[in-house]
């Protein structure tokens, strides 16, 4: 049986981020409601998720749309040969079953599923695991996303150049639910969740 | 009897309107008497919407008859940082489907923050015989085949324009599309496209477009492709360059040179990626006629910056990376007497140790007594420093400071930025454009209000201490137009404090502030020809706002609203 961190699916009063969480980097001097808005992404690396002496972040946390930069001239000036997208990176919201509020995760820092799982691991202390025909959930939650097309899909199906541009938004589910989900598309047809 | 204005004849009337070069003097004889009015819309060849949902295209056609040319401008300015959802609309095809009927022989579209699609290129390439002039500033939905569709069918073309748009670049032979009879092309410009184009095709366009004078390649194009296009338009008034990274051939470098010698009206000069202080020398040929510099894609320090402009005298225009630190901009201090516009970007806006500071700005100001447009982005500044480059650019009309950490304090006092604003607003008295960063309390809106009479755009962002620093501003500054604020402790009082003034602004919004939907629903109720638009985030509590978006209309509620767009 995984364990699993339930400190995060824990419904408390109080604003999300407000407690002891410290890789939730916030903006001092805040007069401002800390909204879940204006909370910084979490920086996505995850060997330092356990440490709670680790040393303030070398960027300062990164707050949607600042500095007004044009996302075309970050590229450009990074010398990055990739296009000139939207944004400067792809941002989906997350949600988990259970927890109070969500997260907004930059796909284009991860190369692979792998990376992506292990970010969201850290970001919501759980343990996440991808679907396999012949064992079933190894865990808890299974991830899913929903796609251009408006369905949920399994995460990791397509190679993960495919799923890039396709995922609209992530949902970390509990995995019995997804296969309730499963069980309930095959008998009735596809079925458009939403939240 | 003398005539009155009502009594002149219509022919008359519409003869000399149609003499009319701006939308302002257009605007004010149609608001004369009926009589004008009438005149005036059958005259009217230029319209410029600076909000696309303010007017629907119905309206627009029934309106003007004659338009030849039409400007539209669609998103909020904040989608440009990404707070604006994808598909929240500005979408151009529903007005290119009233134009198609109304205005066959539409010479010009120049789109802002408008979603583009392909088939809506294809579109107008195909329905529109006298098309002549395309431009794309910071679009999104289209290809490359979008624009091989132009290419194709637009027989008159005469401005390509395509800036800084979220374009999916196929690469593809886009360019090659255009036919071999088309040599009407005066603009060019296809910098921010990433993948290459062909270089015969180029080159063969611009040998037969003699009347080409602005082309601006993209980073594929190097250097000895660049010498070659240049020997072929020597008569270019603005030239982009491409890439200057290669094998350093000096033989290559010295061909540019030369090429540059022959070019005698070039006034406008950017590109410069990838340019070394070895590679430089190729442009000192033109630099002494240089008006418009922009070496914002140039990773250049501060001893090449000054090589050029030590050869650049009569710069009006400069836009620059802060690379080249305070030491360059102390050098634009010595060199530009005539500068009048300097902009400063971040290389990199999360990197705390590079950059520029307030003593760059200082030795600007002082050297650059006509400097009236600034945009500057620095990691930190000081009341002192602001108050004296105030006093020595009295005539600021832009005014975009921006102090990259949110609410940093004056790095020397600690105290808040309100004296800094304070001092620009009290002595720029033709102020129209402001944003405001660092650490800042009510009192800065306070001197917005009092002095800033001449305000038109306002941006605010992590600022203020309480629901009054909006209203300071709000009932202060009568000529506001458009006001965009995020992360403030602005609440709905401050919302409904501009209620007299948003029938008379272009927009306002705002994001993460303090306000309910509750707010926005009074707004709404006391102003009905204002949409006022609640963007609803998935997770949003039913009474919060998160980011709203006022603006008046005469064309009601938005029809096509996606269902996270609420109107209220």
């Amino acid at each position: 049986m995984e364990l699993i961190n339930f400190e995060a699916t824990e419904l408390r009063l109080g604003l999300p981020g407000s407690t002891e969480d410290h890789r939730d980097v916030k903006s001092t001097n805040s007069p401002v409601n800390s909204n879940k808005r204006s909370s910084p992404e979490m920086d996505s690396s995850v060997s330092d998720e356990n440490d709670p002496s680790r040393s303030p972040p070398p960027t300062k946390a990164q707050v949607v749309g600042w500095p007004p930069v044009r996302s075309y001239r970050k590229n450009i000036l990074q010398g990055k040969k990739s296009e000139p997208e939207r944004g400067s990176g792809i941002y989906v919201k997350v949600s988990m079953d259970g927890a109070p509020y969500l997260r907004k995760v930059d796909l284009k820092v991860y190369k692979s599923y792998g990376e992506l799982l292990k970010g969201l691991q850290a970001m919501f202390k759980c343990i996440i695991g991808l679907y396999s025909e012949r064992e079933g959930y190894k865990s808890e939650y299974a991830p899913t996303y929903e796609d251009k097309d408006g369905d949920w899909m399994l995460l990791g199906d397509v190679p993960w150049d495919m799923f890039l541009p396709s995922c609209k938004r992530l949902r970390i589910m509990k995995s019995s639910e997804v296969i309730e989900l499963t069980v309930s598309a095959f008998f009735f047809g596809r079925n458009k969740t939403t939240k | 009897m003398d005539p009155t204005p009502s009594s002149l004849p219509e022919d008359f009337l519409k003869r000399t309107f149609s003499l009319l070069t701006s939308d302002t003097d257009h605007n004010s004889v149609s608001l004369v008497c009926k009589h004008w009015y009438t005149a005036e819309r059958l005259t009217r060849r230029h319209v410029s919407i600076r909000n696309c949902y303010s007017v629907s295209p119905e309206i627009l056609t029934a309106r003007f008859p004659a338009i030849r040319s039409v400007t539209l401008k669609g998103k909020p300015r904040f989608s440009d940082f990404n707070l604006v959802p994808d598909d929240w609309g500005a979408d151009v095809q529903p007005w290119l489907n009233a134009f198609a009927t109304a205005y066959p022989c539409l010479e010009e579209v120049r789109l802002k923050r408008m979603v583009v699609s392909d088939e809506s290129l294809e579109f107008l390439a195909l329905n529109f015989d006298e098309f002549k002039c395309l431009s794309l500033l910071s679009c999104e939905g289209f290809s490359t085949l979008g624009l091989e569709a132009i290419a194709t069918y637009c027989k008159n073309l005469t401005e390509l324009d395509i800036q800084e748009n979220g374009i999916d670049d196929l690469g593809g032979d886009w360019l090659s599309y255009f036919p071999e009879n088309l040599t009407s092309l005066e603009v060019l410009n296809f910098s921010t496209l990433t993948s290459e184009v062909s270089f015969d095709a180029l080159e063969s366009l611009v040998s037969r477009c003699k009347s080409l004078r602005v082309l601006k390649v993209n980073r594929k194009v190097n250097l000895e492709q660049l010498k070659r296009l240049l020997v072929l338009a020597p008569q270019l008034t603005e030239l982009g360059m491409g890439s200057f990274m290669e094998e350093l051939v000096s033989s290559s470098v010295n061909g540019l040179e030369e090429a540059f010698s022959k070019c005698g009206n070039l006034v406008t000069l950017s590109g410069f990626w990838d340019a070394t202080l070895l590679h430089l020398p190729a442009v000192y040929p033109v630099c002494g006629n240089l008006t418009f510099l922009n070496l914002s894609y140039a990773n250049i320090g501060p001893d090449e910056l000054e090589q050029i402009l030590a050869r650049s005298k009569r710069l009006v225009r400069l836009w620059v990376v802060d690379t080249v630190g305070d030491k360059g901009l102390e050098a634009v201090g010595s060199h530009c007497p005539l500068l009048e516009e300097l902009r400063v970007f971040p290389v990199d806006p999360f990197d705390q140790k590079l950059g520029v500071t307030d003593s760059g700005l200082v030795a600007v100001s002082k050297g650059c007594p006509k400097l009236h447009y600034i945009l500057y982005f620095c990691q930190r500044m000081t009341n002192a420093a602001v108050i004296t480059v105030a006093e020595n650019c009295p005539n600021f009309t832009h005014f975009r400071l921006c102090i990259m950490n949110p609410r940093e304090p004056d790095y020397l006092t600690n105290e808040p930025m309100d004296e800094a604003f304070g001092a620009i607003v009290k002595t720029c008295t033709k102020l129209q454009r402001l944003s405001v960063s660092g650490l800042l309390t009510d009192l800065a809106f306070e001197y917005i209000g009092k002095y800033a009479k001449n305000l038109e755009t306002l941006s605010v962002a992590f600022a203020g201490s309480s629901n009054l620093g909006m209203e300071y501003v709000m009932r202060g500054c009568p000529k506001l137009k458009r006001v965009e604020i995020r992360d403030c402790p602005f609440g709905d009082s401050a919302l409904l404090s501009g209620l007299t003034q948003y029938e008379s602004m272009r927009s306002l919004w705002m994001s993460d502030c303090n306000v309910t939907m509750d707010g926005c629903k009074k707004l709404a109720e006391e102003m009905s020809r204002l949409n006022v638009e609640v963007i609803k985030d998935e997770g949003d509590d039913d009474q919060v706002a998160s980011k709203v978006y006022v603006y008046q209309t005469v064309a009601g509620p938005r029809k096509d609203a996606p269902p996270f767009v609420v109107t209220l």
